[in-house]
């Protein structure tokens, strides 16, 4: 029971960013019609803001603190951050420790303004491509995306730590009442597992409950008609690709204190939220989001140490394993809506 | 003549003499002068451009001519590796049945695959053999270490069995050959301050791509050829007119499948061992670089792609900020210094940057790629010649 318990928590994190990207390739693909292949890049792209953010305000000026010398006897030069000067070094520490969560203020308009300009500046110009060439401008624009910010950061992952207060683990089976010391789960996962839902209902009820939803939803359904009614429906599938580009931006962001950012994270999950996209259904939000899930909790299973003495090797292939046969079984992918690129 | 026409007979000719002198072409610039790092002409990079031509000869069979986008070809590539070098270590360091066994093995893999990656289309093609791709990865990687080597991979050993071959010579290493002959060998040949390098690996590879070519040309041309680009115009027509286009379909992914295989067998005859990353995805989206570059479903277009992406890779990332001081030495420092930060991101480290550009703009303004863009070139200065000679040119397609 245990096992099987901590084979689903260690699943929820990377399914949920799984099923952040999906739901923005999904909401791009189905609002546009254009399948991204940068996507992955948008999610690089917000895991790098958070580290600019805390770059930004770990800025400090040196003082020289007559009061300490250093081991040669001379005055002790003291880097201290702007930020504790201004506001305190209680306040100041404080807002340093919590530079990931805070920096979501800082993404969601760089993000937005980042997804407004590709899509106005090169995606516009495809959506009566091929989706070939869909894939390929996007694809090097990702290609593009990555060196840039390879040239601004290096190519070595950067540690962005959790806030103090998230950083250790707690006994998850005491909690729900197993045996102590069984399920030990790291609070960071659990805090992101949490921002994803949260992501993820926002989504979905901006699409149920609002008006703008509504008309997305409806030119989702028949872009053509929508517009004949009088809409400009070309504005807000933008938006919608801002949207998307945010999400994305800040499934990266977040995950930046569970995997240390690096150029190239954002091409890894790219190739397996897509095999999600597919297996969940090419533009069906609520199946992007399903199939994450459960592609990254198969993967932990089959990560197990008793499955893995069965069947060597399974926890490398079971998400292509998996898509393979979703793919061959289920044209549409498991929630697919009918007439949605289906040959 | 060989059966081709008059125009394509002139583009393989062009191609025939490029590759045989290439040694002198690629090396235009004096040993001593400054530019001598721009040099091509070493016979590790040239093996490079012939063999990645010959990958993306094949994988542009697929792509040019049926419109399936596939990425996952680096596995046959792998396939293809792994298969020449067994040979190696089990027959005889004899290149020819480590060649021929790739070829055989990666077409079998890309039956297989292309079997069940065709039941879709479009972009769930190009998943699927991701997928298949990915798989091979992380399998060779993993549990089938004792096939593939893992993550060490696999070379020539001295007690390797080599049934064919005599006995080594105490101290002696396994070396690629051909009957004797071995790849590694050059011939220098220096010219009042040239230095041209001839290769044997190279003029083999040379060789074979010219054949590989050959035979592309004529699937081209062939009825074959036209139902392959019926695959991609329409198939629903092509139902009705009774075709099953399937078979067509799956001809093509096999051959170029093959096509990756040999470009797979070569490498391992130039340079004697495989690692499982010569599979990762990256190396799948590298050929589709180069064939997109190149222009998509011509002839030499991707062996064009292919030259240009090896050496940007070769030559361009080899350029540091201290070349570039060196060559704005003659301006103001203050100028030199705003030029080498302008062009420094673009060089050295940082030439997938400009690949990533150039092909961005090749997608956006010329989908046909460098070859289209080298008639529309052609056009703009001999468009009285064209009208001339207006009764020779193509027949529309």
């Amino acid at each position: 029971m245990d096992a099987i318990l901590l084979q689903i928590l260690n699943g929820l994190d990377k399914g949920s960013a799984y099923a952040l990207i999906a739901l923005g390739l999904t909401l791009i693909f189905g609002t546009l019609g254009v399948v991204n292949f940068a996507h992955g890049a948008l999610f690089m792209v917000g895991a790098f803001c958070a580290v600019t953010f805390q770059r930004i305000l770990n800025i400090s000026f040196q003082t020289i603190d007559p009061t300490k010398k250093d081991f040669l006897g001379n005055p002790l030069k003291v880097d201290t951050t702007y930020i504790e000067s201004w506001l305190g070094p209680n306040l100041g520490s404080g807002i340093l420790d919590w530079a990931v969560p805070i920096s979501i203020l800082f993404a969601i308009p760089v993000m937005i303004l980042i997804g407004y300009v590709m899509e106005r500046g090169l995606i516009k110009h495809f959506y009566r491509r091929p989706h070939a060439d869909q894939i390929l401008v996007t694809f090097g624009l990702a290609i593009v995306l990555q060196e840039i910010i390879k040239f601004f950061y290096g190519a070595n992952p950067i540690p962005t730590p959790a806030p103090e207060m998230f950083a250790g683990s707690f006994d998850f089976g005491a909690a729900v009442g197993l045996a102590e010391d069984t399920i030990i789960y790291p609070y960071w996962r659990l805090v992101y597992f949490l921002f994803s839902m949260g992501i993820i209902a926002a989504v979905f009820s901006f699409l149920q409950f609002t008006t703008f939803g509504m008309v997305v939803r409806a030119g989702m359904a028949d872009r053509e008609t929508v517009g004949l009614l009088g809409i400009n429906i070309d504005r807000r599938f933008t938006i919608m690709f801002a949207i998307a580009a945010v999400v994305a931006g800040l499934a990266g962001l977040m995950y930046t204190p569970i995997n240390a950012p690096n150029y190239h994270m954002g091409m890894d999950f790219l190739v397996l939220s897509f095999v999600v996209v597919v297996v969940g259904g090419m533009g069906s939000l609520s199946g992007a989001v399903l199939a994450g899930f459960l592609l990254g909790i198969l993967e932990s299973f089959a990560s197990m140490k008793e499955v893995i003495a069965i069947l060597p090797g399974i926890n490398q292939i079971i998400i292509y394993l998996v898509a393979i046969i979703i793919l061959l079984t289920r044209p549409r992918g498991l929630m697919g809506r009918k007439g949605v690129m289906e040959d | 003549m060989l059966g081709l026409s008059k125009s394509d007979i002139r583009i393989f000719l062009l191609v025939v003499v490029l590759t045989i002198f290439a040694p002198f072409i690629l090396n235009p610039f004096p040993e001593a002068s400054g530019l001598a790092q721009f040099n091509a002409g070493y016979p590790d990079l040239m093996q490079r451009f012939v063999i990645f031509g010959i990958f993306a000869i094949g994988f542009n069979i697929l792509f040019g001519l049926t419109g399936y986008l596939s990425f996952g070809h680096a596995a046959f590539l792998g396939v293809g590796s792994y298969a020449a070098i067994w040979m190696m270590k089990l027959l005889t360091m004899n290149v020819i049945p480590g060649i021929i066994m790739s070829v055989l093995i990666a077409g079998i893999f890309a039956v297989a695959v292309g079997y069940i990656s065709l039941k879709r289309t479009g972009i769930y093609f190009s998943i699927l053999t991701l997928a298949f791709a990915q798989m091979s990865f992380a399998l060779a990687y993993s549990v089938l270490t004792p096939i593939t080597g893992g993550e060490t991979g696999l070379q020539p050993k001295i007690s390797d069995p080599r049934m064919l071959d005599a006995a080594l010579a105490s101290g002696e290493a396994p070396r690629a050959n051909l009957f004797g002959l071995e790849m590694g060998t050059s011939y220098e040949l220096a010219l009042s301050g040239w230095v041209f390098t001839f290769n044997v690996g190279y003029y083999v590879a040379a060789i074979v791509m010219i054949i590989a070519l050959y035979i592309a040309i004529r699937i081209f041309r062939s009825p074959f050829g036209v139902m392959l680009r019926a695959v991609k115009s329409n198939q629903q027509r092509m139902r009705y007119t009774g075709l099953n286009p399937k078979p067509y379909t799956l001809a093509a992914f096999v051959i170029s499948g093959m096509y990756a295989g040999l470009a797979g067998g070569l490498m391992v005859a130039m340079d004697t061992q495989v690692g499982p990353e010569r599979m990762f995805w990256t190396a799948s989206g590298e050929v589709v670089l180069m064939t997109i570059l190149g222009g998509t479903g011509t002839i030499v277009g991707p062996i064009l792609g292919a030259g240009l992406i090896k050496y940007m890779e070769n030559i361009l990332s080899k350029i540091n900020a201290d070349i570039l001081y060196e060559w704005f030495a003659m301006l103001p420092d203050s100028i030199a210094d705003i030029l080498v930060f302008v062009i420094y991101p673009f060089i050295g480290k940082g030439w997938h940057l400009t690949l990533g550009i150039i092909f961005m703009c090749v997608v956006i303004f010329l989908p046909g790629g460098l070859v289209e863009g080298g008639q529309r070139i052609g056009n703009m200065f001999g468009r009285k010649k064209k009208t001339e000679g207006e009764k020779s040119s193509q027949p529309a397609e």
